[in-house]
């Protein structure tokens, strides 16, 4: 019969010896199981006093206690090692790159509308829109651009026949809101618009942002502070030029052309305001007492400011863009840069 | 209208720089286009006077002048021209000159004889693109001046682009009473006294036009100097209005017309067959014109001047061949016709002409002139070619020119309307100093009568826009205008939809193309060949010339675009309008929203298979994006009739289309091989106007049973959840397909369909029997409708 100083000295030894969770499982059996060789070892002895009977079965429950200490500590020791190697063996190179579908882009004229329709709806713009495809009363008539209007020859007209056209700006939709609805308004309308012109700084087809307020007290001065803010805010300079100089649009008087100082050189001069520090970005003015007439609203009480923004040109200062044509080509290689 | 800045400060000089003055124009609404020197520069070009010429003794086409340069002793000067002549003044360029480019005249011997300058022509000095021969000076030039300053070249040649409002600034005249006005300072115009009659011949003149031509002057000269020409100041100034010295006589009616603005014809009297008449020309008849074309007339509403016999001139357009002033022209008859712009706008586009005479005549030209126009040509002809004229003939129509209106102004009205402060005084002196005449008709309100040379000036907006257009728009404050606002509505859902689904449609990686709207008409009849497609009478192009029925034909050719430059994938969606027309000849307008995919579904990447996107995994981007929709086997030309489905909504309307690109149509369209999915929904019927309401869940457990069914190959996924559905009713809450099989252990004509169905009830636990039952029936149902059956496991 072993000495309990021997099984627990071999205990040790093996418990020290373990390399895995299961070796410590049948350790812990082997020794501490109901039948193992500690628990076991004071129902083997069978010469043993009555007296003797307490004292060895303290030194077999110290001995058990020991030996849980052991395998716990054992057990600990081998699970952080192994903890330890599996994370050595997980470990993956993070700068491989990710897995999945890539994500598409915007086109830069959708994200430019997008900033221009946050910026007026903000200030309590709402959005409406209208068809391309337009007849000559609203595309003309109706903004006082009678037939035979020098300003016709200006707008190389799509047409279809005599009457339809495709829409050579958005200002029609001035017409169409207006007729329906009374003042006071404030609109923008944005969208594709159609000129029968095509070369290095025009294409057929662009786009348009219309703008109009209409309401009792809205004047020329208004026009110019609504517009300076929303120039500096779409360019998000503070310090922005704007420029209002006389112009001509026969449904707006007094009608104006914005500058702007140059977005590219800041006014020192360079090929895109060649040269002169300014940029031609949009027209405006006052709706034009007929035009306002042409719709039924009554121009003593009612006035309004109007103005249309080109989207392109907008697109192209904003992200730099040097070819206009570009922008309806569509090669994945632009579009993903935006 | 290009003009030169000495001529302008003749008339009016403020003491401002050239560029300050052409900032002032642009800032009053005539933009400055350009600003530019009138010559190269250069230095040391004096006016020589050539006292001799004699042959080089060893160069056929050189000759060695003497010239007089002003010096005590004439200069040798080697030259190369033809036209030099003797006592011809030219400039010189003398030792030590630089030319423009960079030349520096030397000392120099030209094959052996010694020359002391250089003769030069109006290129070498930068006048003129190019030039044959010498340039040569006035008679009277004195030898040795400057040539700068004896052709006034320190000039700078200014450019406006003028709105088509302002035609009374296509002169000088016009422009020049702008800058008085801006700078408060008076304008000094050129002496236009009429130049007494030295014969009695004039030519009878007769309006047939009615208001077309309510005035017409004319004047015969005779006995003109045949060979004179036109002075060199002259020739300048029109080379610096950007007009071609064309003799005496038309460069004559030239620089009237850009001095005062009065366009000009001039005759060759010996052949008018009088009387001159002012007509509308017969349909039918033509109009030979001065530059060779011969105009036919079809309408009845076109204006010419006719002799007796025939057509002269398209009238305010162009002059004809025949009647216009020759070389030997002795006598001549001069004409300064007022036109209405009505009768010349549109004329000349429509017969591809545009002149600088139709142009002032479309915009307006002042009816007040011809008279004054007449009289300054004969004093400057008759300065330059001598002659004797006639009276002159100022022929009016009964009724005259239509009254010029008057306008009621008031100056709250402006100030109201500008949001600036303008004081009473300032409104009057600019409109006065326009040359509009102010009635005061009581404190701050005016009758003005407008000018009759403003066509432009017609209502009270009109001439508050000349107030704060003279004043400055520089001097307009920054107003934010006063808004009577509650809460705005949200955007529609219309606005708010589109811009969700842009976002998720790049979400899911398909780039945003924008294609023309307009495509050709065989791309537009490859997609819908039964769509009869809205036509452009007027394309640009032939793959431009039809309105898109769809918006396949524009990714298509994006798609391919890409391919061709070397893109392994493409995945691209727009939204925008189809243009379709309607059985009714009504034209719809409707946007889509359509997309196109080729190529691996996901991009190249290091951990995952690539593999070609097919049709169900863009399938399940619509799904994702827009539930509840149908997908119906559907043909469509251009799309594989096997994979191509109508989309179709809850209600059984069309919504759109998916499929795989016919490999035809895909190999016709050179797009390369591999699948094609296309797609196309229409917007406004997957955009709704709803929110979800909440439903009860259930407490209780639910029972999930799988199927695994063999029917026919053509029974459809959706024939059997249908099937399902109806006959499982209310205790079904899912449905899933989890398994398609064909092939091996499949009987050919079969396939293997893997169902799931989860069933719960809201109040309670469904009992055994419940769902055996339901089973059963769903089995039954199955069978019955589609002879499916039970596979054995
Ligand atoms: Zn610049």
């Amino acid at each position: 019969m072993q000495g309990l100083e021997s099984i627990i000295d071999q205990a040790v030894r093996e418990i020290g010896a373990a390399r895995d969770p299961a070796s410590l499982d049948d350790l812990r059996v082997k020794y501490l199981g109901k039948k193992g060789l500690v628990t076991g070892y004071l129902k083997g002895l069978k010469d043993i006093g009555h007296e003797e009977r307490p004292k060895i079965g303290q030194a077999v429950n110290q001995a058990k206690e020991r030996l849980q200490i052991l395998i716990r500590d054992r057990q600990h020791t081998i699970e952080t090692a192994e903890l330890a190697a599996r994370i050595r063996r997980e470990r993956i190179d993070v700068s491989l790159p990710g897995r999945g579908q890539e994500r598409g882009h915007l086109h830069p004229v959708t994200q430019t509308l997008e900033r221009i329709e946050s910026l007026f709806r903000q200030a309590g713009y709402e959005i409406v829109r209208g068809p391309e495809v337009e007849d000559d009363f609203h595309n003309f008539e109706a903004l006082n651009i009678p037939e035979d209007h020098p300003a016709r020859a200006m707008h190389d007209t799509f047409y279809f026949d005599a009457h339809t056209l495709l829409r050579t700006h958005t200002s029609p939709v001035q017409i169409r809101t207006m007729k329906e609805r009374k003042p006071p308004l404030r609109i923008i309308a944005p969208g594709r618009v159609y000129r029968c012109d095509s070369d290095v700084t025009h294409t057929p087809m662009f786009h348009q942002v219309e703008g109009f307020m209409v309401d009792e007290d809205v004047s020329f001065a208004d026009l110019k502070g609504v517009l300076s803010d929303f120039l500096r805010h779409f360019f998000g300079r503070d310090e922005l030029a704007v420029r209002f100089r006389p112009s001509y649009f026969p449904f707006t008087e007094p009608s104006a052309e914005v500058d702007i100082g140059c977005v590219i050189c800041s006014g020192r001069g360079c090929r895109v305001c060649k040269d002169t520090g300014w940029i031609e970005i949009m027209g405006c003015g006052m709706i034009h007492p007929r035009v306002l007439a042409n719709v039924g609203i009554d121009d003593e009480a009612y006035s309004g400011f109007a103005f249309g923004i080109g989207i392109e040109r907008m697109a192209m200062l904003r992200h730099g863009i040097n070819d206009l044509r570009m922008l309806f080509e569509n090669d994945l290689r632009f579009l993903r840069q935006f | 209208m290009k003009f030169s800045e000495l001529w302008l400060r003749e008339w009016v000089s403020p003491k401002v720089s050239s560029h300050a003055l052409g900032d002032q124009l642009t800032m009053a609404g005539l933009e400055i286009d350009a600003i530019a020197p009138v010559a190269g520069t250069f230095s040391g070009v004096v006016v020589g006077r050539v006292l001799a010429i004699e042959p080089h003794p060893e160069a056929d086409r050189l000759q060695v002048c003497t010239v007089d340069v002003g010096g005590a002793e004439p200069l040798q000067i080697v030259c190369g021209a033809k036209n030099v002549a003797v006592d011809m003044r030219v400039p010189a360029a003398l030792v030590g000159a630089s030319l423009p480019g960079g030349l520096k005249i030397k000392e120099a011997k030209l094959r052996g004889v010694p020359s002391f300058g250089m003769l030069c022509s109006a290129q070498e000095l930068g006048l003129a693109e190019q030039a044959s021969g010498l340039l040569p000076l006035d008679g009277d030039a004195i030898p040795g001046t400057d040539v700068r300053d004896c052709l006034q070249l320190d000039d700078l040649m200014f450019e406006i682009g003028l709105t088509p409002n302002r035609g009374d600034c296509l002169s000088i005249s016009g422009i020049a009473r702008e800058v008085g006005t801006i700078n408060r300072l008076a304008v000094s115009a050129p002496d236009c006294a009429p130049v007494e009659p030295e014969c009695d011949d004039r030519m009878e003149v007769r309006l047939e036009a009615g208001q077309d031509c309510p005035r017409y002057a004319g004047r015969v000269i005779k006995g003109i100097k045949k060979g004179a020409a036109t002075p060199l100041w002259m020739q300048e100034r029109l080379r610096r209005s950007g007009v071609r010295s064309l003799g005496p006589v038309v460069d004559v009616t030239n620089y009237v017309m850009l001095e005062l603005g009065q366009p000009m014809h001039a005759f060759d009297l010996a052949c008018l067959n009088g009387p001159i008449r002012v007509c509308h020309a017969q349909p039918g008849s033509e109009v030979a014109l001065l530059d060779g074309r011969t105009v036919q007339i079809e309408d009845n509403d076109t204006l010419v001047i006719a002799d007796r016999d025939r057509n002269l001139a398209l009238a305010g357009i162009m002059g004809g061949q025949g009647s216009a002033v020759q070389d030997d022209t002795a006598d001549l008859f001069l004409e300064a016709a007022h036109f209405i712009p009505a009768a010349i706008s549109g004329k000349a586009r429509q017969h591809g002409l545009h002149t600088d005479s139709s142009h002032r005549f479309e915009r307006g030209v002042d009816p007040e002139l011809p008279v004054r126009a007449v009289e300054r040509a004969t004093a400057l002809l008759i300065s330059i070619v001598g002659g004797a004229p006639g009276p002159v003939t100022d022929v009016r129509l009964e009724g005259g020119v239509a009254p010029v209106p008057s306008i009621y102004l008031r100056s709250a009205r402006a100030r109201k309307l500008l949001g600036i402060q303008v004081s009473d005084e300032e409104i009057e002196e600019i409109l006065s100093r326009l040359g509009l005449s102010l009635e005061v008709i009581r404190t701050g309100e005016w009758r003005v009568t407008v000018p009759s040379y403003r066509f432009d000036l017609r209502c009270e907006a009109d001439l508050i826009e000349e107030i704060v257009r003279i004043k400055g728009y520089d001097q307009l404050p920054d107003c934010r205008p006063l808004i009577h606002s509650g809460v705005p509505p949200l955007p529609s859902h219309v606005e708010r939809g589109t811009s969700r689904i842009r976002y998720a449609m790049i979400e899911r990686g398909y780039h945003e193309a924008i294609c023309y709207s307009f495509v050709g008409e065989d791309q537009q009849r490859r997609f819908d060949p039964d769509l009869v497609p809205l036509t452009l009478a007027n394309p640009l192009a032939a793959d431009l010339a039809v309105m898109r029925t769809s918006l396949w034909p524009g990714l298509v050719t994006a798609a391919l675009y890409n391919q061709r430059r070397q893109q392994p994938r493409v995945r691209l969606f727009e939204i925008g309008h189809r243009f379709l027309k309607l059985d009714n000849q009504e034209i719809s307008e409707e946007d889509m929203l359509a997309g196109i995919v080729w190529g691996p579904l996901l991009p190249s990447q290091w951990s995952s298979e690539v593999r070609a996107a097919d049709f169900y995994d863009i399938k399940g981007d619509l799904e994702a994006l827009f539930p509840g929709l149908e997908y119906v086997p559907a043909e469509r030309p251009a799309l594989h009739p096997g994979r191509s489905a109508r989309i179709v909504g809850p209600d059984g309307t069309e919504i759109g289309w998916i499929g795989t690109m016919h490999p035809e149509t895909q190999r016709a369209a050179d797009m390369a091989s591999g699948e094609v999915v296309l797609f196309e929904l229409r917007l406004s019927a997957v955009l709704r106007d709803t929110h979800a309401m909440f439903r009860e869940l259930s407490r209780y457990p639910s029972v999930r049973r799988d199927l695994a069914l063999l029917v026919p190959e053509t029974v459809l996924a959706e024939q059997i959840r249908k099937t399902v559905y109806a006959a499982a009713g209310s205790l079904l809450t899912e449905f899933e397909i989890f398994d398609v099989y064909q092939g091996e252990r499949i009987d050919s004509g079969l396939k293997s369909v893997a169902i799931g169905l989860t069933m719960q009830e809201i109040s309670r636990t469904l009992t055994d029997d419940e769902v055996e039952g339901c089973m059963r029936e769903v089995v039954d149902r199955l069978q019955a409708e589609h002879q499916a059956r039970l596979r054995d496991r």
